[in-house]
């Protein structure tokens, strides 16, 4: 069980959500508010440890009397507010935005996103066979993690992660604009020429798979990764004093990846280098 | 913050440009070359103090490119020592600017506008003439390098180009701000020996990129006034009659009047007028100035900034580059008055990167106003401290959006941040800041002078006072033109020569909308221009006539988008990519040949107008759907 800190009594703000009166505490987002009564809302970009940028739009939900529609994830409810999630207009957007998310990248590793594209009837293919694509080849620079920009969605959460909201590392930024933007390093330089410090914090947050571990990006080279056959087994790191969580994933007896709970109030799912990747030695058997 | 370096060094000319700017560096620690004893005990800067100079950032990445022509990894590098800046944020933000360079190239750099104005007077000839004279665009010769550009805001004399000159300043003439240039000579440009050369033809661009001191002097900024010394002008009646470079001629013609005024009113006071008068702000999304001033007023956080818009990079627009040209003086005062309503202390003017000319009056006019009193710490002796600085944009469109204004004047990548909160509440280094366009301050001088009354008198009920309209394509007299709001489209475009032919009028600039010929009579108000389902915007009317390809001009309208949008959102970064796709699929298509992908644009363009973070990506789509719906162009 994890502790959650007691937070300061707050005032609860009454609004209208698909129809019912609903209480949140002040300051949560609709998305808060969506969560608790049970709706399904999808959401990319939005992360449970990270201020969300909005940035996806898939998440987005219909407020009376605004001019356009509001990213569930980083609105927050006001009193009195009018919100319906699942309108025409609202339903409309989100399937055109998976539409064109599905059209430029590779989602095949998003979590969910081939079941929104199925709720949402989106068809990526109409754009056409010459859509333009991001087509980004892997970048295997270290032998820890590798970075696939084919399947990135620019969310921003490695770059929110490894710089001032967790790690204040700041090795990797937005790079170009349009389009043609991409996550990078100073000029474009590999990770291991950059100030990177592998803590892997990226790999934690990032929603499509365009950063993995090299176990398993290898594994899913070799057709060999099968995350149904995984457990999950969550213990105390043994390296230092600070005592973080990490959650060892293993297949067929052998760790494959290291992830880190989110909701431990202390870490919020970071780690440094030798818990995130320093797990050789459990398995070097003689 | 964990801040790495390279090993790689600036040149010596590289660290002079920084230098220039920051300062020598005060100790190893922030790039000396040597470390003294004292620094190995000493260890300054840190996260806090990097915070108050990152917004050094930009103009550091100028000094840099306006001297070398291009950003290497040194120069970065030492950028970003001097400013406690991660090196990978600072890539981020130099590969944000167009007119900023990552990889080498020559030190004269030609842009050649191909944008709506250019394109309907021939730059597509004109590109393809220099393509056979200097070789393909983007391939150097003869040390230097020509490239199809934006709207450069000369859309009065399309087609436009622009020469930007690296090297080290001439010797004596360190500061722009300097000498005073004489009214209406050419002027060395912060760029050096740029050359503004419109109309252009092929011939002089290539003279002029050989031997750019020689190149013609650019007319007075009166030039583009076709109705200058007319008695009834308003916000131009200096443009073109009065020495832009002389406090005396400003202020015999009435300038500092209405600072006087406004010092007799006390902030309130101020602000009560201009709510009295109904002022309604000129940059594009018409919202009422008085109301903007009031809440930043009011906000208890302090300081309060102040930031004029002149980012003015809005295809056809050219207003604001005239009003800072012809009558510079008139800015300065109005930013005063602005900045004492809010009560803000310091003032930026966000100036776009392209205009050396408006820069260079502005920071002499600066100069002297400080001198005179009439900036700085006392203002006309009233206990009231205020100055403005200039910041230069570095060609992004979208920087003209007000939250990614603070995002650049801060150091930041220019992507415009999510509303609430709103900059009244949280906008500058988030404190309160009140954004205004150019030609909205220029307004609070008449306003003041004669009283709200006088100034409501003029005008409609709700849009009250003096317009500027841009004018350019197929009409006989371009140029920016003043009526009081209530006159028509036909009134406008009788003054400045309708074509014969006429095919349609872009209205509002590529995020406004298309009417047609029989249309003619949309009163040109903001209540009349959203009743009759199009927008005044920023005040462009591109008039065309039947020799030009719509089409084609569609294309480009989704060109630019595509090319300036800040690529943060999903429906504005790849929705312009489709639109621009669809756009090219059915561009010599009608009818059923085009209905499947008209439909398609339609979808994405409701997504990118219902789902987009900013206005760029929701007004997108905005003039290709009034052409497909109000002109009919691929039926
Ligand atoms: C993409 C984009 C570009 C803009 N460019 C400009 C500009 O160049 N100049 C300007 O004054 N306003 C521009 N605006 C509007 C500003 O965001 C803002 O509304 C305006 O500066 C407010 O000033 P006003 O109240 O005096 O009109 C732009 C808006 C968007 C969305
Ligand atoms: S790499 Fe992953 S976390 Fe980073 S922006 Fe792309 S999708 Fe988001
Ligand atoms: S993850 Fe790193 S910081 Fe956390 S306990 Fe292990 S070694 Fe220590
Ligand atoms: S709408 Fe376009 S320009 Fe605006 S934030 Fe989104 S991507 Fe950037
Ligand atoms: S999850 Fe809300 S915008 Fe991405």
């Amino acid at each position: 069980m994890t502790a959650v800190p007691l937070q300061p009594p707050r005032r609860l703000v009454s609004f209208t959500l698909d129809g019912s009166e609903t209480r949140v505490p002040e300051g949560s987002t609709i998305l808060d508010a969506c969560r608790s009564a049970g709706k399904d809302i999808p959401t990319l970009c939005q992360g449970d440890t990270l201020t969300p940028k909005n940035a996806c739009r898939v998440c987005v939900v219909e407020v009376e009397g605004a001019r356009t529609l509001a990213p569930a994830c980083s609105r927050r409810a006001e009193p009195g507010m009018t919100v319906r999630t699942d309108t025409e207009r609202a339903r409309h957007s989100r399937k055109v935005v998976l539409e064109l998310l599905a059209s430029s990248t590779d989602l095949s590793t998003t979590p969910r996103a081939a079941e929104w594209i199925k709720e949402y009837d989106a068809e990526p293919g109409r754009f056409g066979a010459d859509a333009a694509r991001v087509n980004e080849q892997p970048r295997i620079d270290n032998d820890l993690y590798v970075r696939d920009y084919d399947k990135c969605i620019l969310c921003y959460k490695c770059v929110d992660a490894c710089g001032e909201q967790w790690q204040n590392t700041f090795a990797i930024a937005v790079a170009g604009r349009g389009f043609d933007a991409r996550i990078s390093t100073e000029h474009d330089a590999p990770l291991t020429d950059s100030a990177c410090v592998f803590c892997g914090n990226c790999i934690e947050v990032c929603p499509t798979g365009a950063l993995s571990f090299s176990t398993e990006f290898d594994m899913r080279a070799a057709g060999t990764w099968d995350e149904p056959a995984q457990t999950q087994t969550t213990t105390v790191c043994a390296y230092c004093g600070v005592g973080c969580n990490v959650t060892l994933h293993v297949q067929d007896n052998e760790i494959v990846k290291v992830t880190s709970p989110h909701d431990n109030p202390v870490t919020h799912g970071n780690l440094c280098i030798k818990g995130r990747f320093g797990y050789q030695h459990v398995q070097n058997r003689v | 913050m964990d801040l790495r370096y390279t090993d790689a060094a600036p040149t010596d000319t590289e660290r002079a440009a920084v230098d220039s700017l920051l300062g020598p560096p005060p100790s190893g620690w922030e790039g000396a070359e040597e470390r003294t004893d004292e620094d190995l005990r000493w260890a300054r800067g840190g996260a806090a103090a990097a915070r108050d100079r990152r917004d050094q950032l930009l103009p550091a990445l100028h000094a840099v490119n306006d001297r070398v022509g291009w950003i290497s990894e040194g120069a970065l590098n030492y950028i970003c020592r001097r400013l406690t800046v991660a090196p990978a944020e600072a890539y981020g933000v130099a590969t944000f600017y167009a007119m900023f360079s990552v990889v080498p190239r020559p030190a004269k750099v030609l842009h050649v506008c191909t944008d709506l104005a250019c394109a309907a007077r021939g730059s597509g000839a004109l590109c393809a003439d220099l393509a056979d004279r200097l070789g393909p665009a983007g391939t150097p010769a003869e040390g230097a390098v020509w490239q199809e550009s934006p709207c450069l805001g000369l859309c009065e004399r399309a087609p436009a180009a622009l020469l930007l000159q690296t090297g080290a300043p001439p010797a004596g003439e360190e500061s722009v701000a300097g000498a005073p240039p004489a009214a209406d000579e050419p002027v060395a440009g912060v760029f050096r020996c740029s050359a503004v050369l419109a109309p252009a033809t092929a011939p002089a661009v290539v003279t002029a990129t050989r031997a750019p001191e020689a190149a013609p002097a650019e007319p007075p900024a009166g030039a583009a006034v076709p109705q200058a010394g007319d008695p009834g002008l308003v916000l131009l009646k200096r443009i073109g009659t009065v020495d832009p470079a002389s406090l005396d001629d400003y202020r015999s013609t009435g300038g500092y009047t209405a600072l006087r005024r406004a010092f007799a009113l006390g902030p309130a006071g101020v602000i009560r007028e201009v709510l009295d008068a109904g002022l309604v702000g000129r940059g594009g999304a018409a919202f009422p100035t008085g109301r903007k001033w009031q809440a930043t007023a009011q906000q208890a956080d302090g300081p309060h900034y102040l930031v004029c818009n002149a980012d003015e990079s809005e295809p056809g627009t050219f207003k604001d580059r005239v009003l800072m040209e012809g009558d510079p003086y008139a800015l300065i005062e109005s930013m005063t008055i602005a900045g004492y309503a809010i009560g803000a202390a310091h003032g930026y003017i966000y100036l776009r990167g392209e205009y050396p000319r408006a820069y260079e009056r502005l920071s002499h006019a600066l100069a002297s106003a400080r001198t005179r009193g009439l900036l700085g710490p006392d203002v006309l002796g009233q206990g009231y401290a205020f100055d403005i600085e200039i910041r230069r944009g570095a060609g992004a469109y979208i920087c003209g959006e007000e939250t990614a204004i603070f995002n650049s004047i801060e150091g930041q990548r220019g992507e415009p941040r999510s509303k609430p909160p709103f900059p009244v509440e949280k906008g500058l280094f988030g404190k309160p800041t009140a954004v205004n366009n150019v030609e909205t301050l220029v307004n609070v001088l008449p306003i003041l002078e004669h009283g709200a009354a006088a100034y409501a008198a003029t005008g409609t009920e709700t849009s009250t006072g003096t317009k500027l309209f841009c004018v350019s394509g197929q009409v006989a007299r371009p140029g920016i033109y003043e009526l009081p709001f209530g006159a028509n489209l036909r009134d406008l475009l009788a003054l400045a020569g309708p074509p014969e032919r006429m095919r349609a009028v872009l209205l509002g600039g590529a995020a406004g909308g298309f009417v047609r010929p029989d249309e003619l009579d949309i009163p040109l108000t903001f209540e009349g221009t959203r009743a009759a389902g199009t927008t005044l915007g920023s005040g462009v009317v591109l008039v065309l006539d039947d020799s030009v390809e719509l089409p084609r001009i569609l294309l480009r309208i989704a060109e630019f988008f595509r090319d300036e949008s800040c690529g943060q959102c999903v429906p504005c970064r790849v929705g312009t990519v489709r639109q621009e796709e669809a756009l090219h699929r059915i561009v010599d298509r009608t009818g059923a040949g085009a209905a499947a992908d008209v439909a398609l644009m339609r979808e994405v363009g409701q997504t990118m107008r219902d789902a987009s973070i900013c206005g760029l990506g929701q007004t997108a789509w905005n003039a290709v759907e009034s052409a497909i719906d109000r002109l009919g162009v691929y039926k």
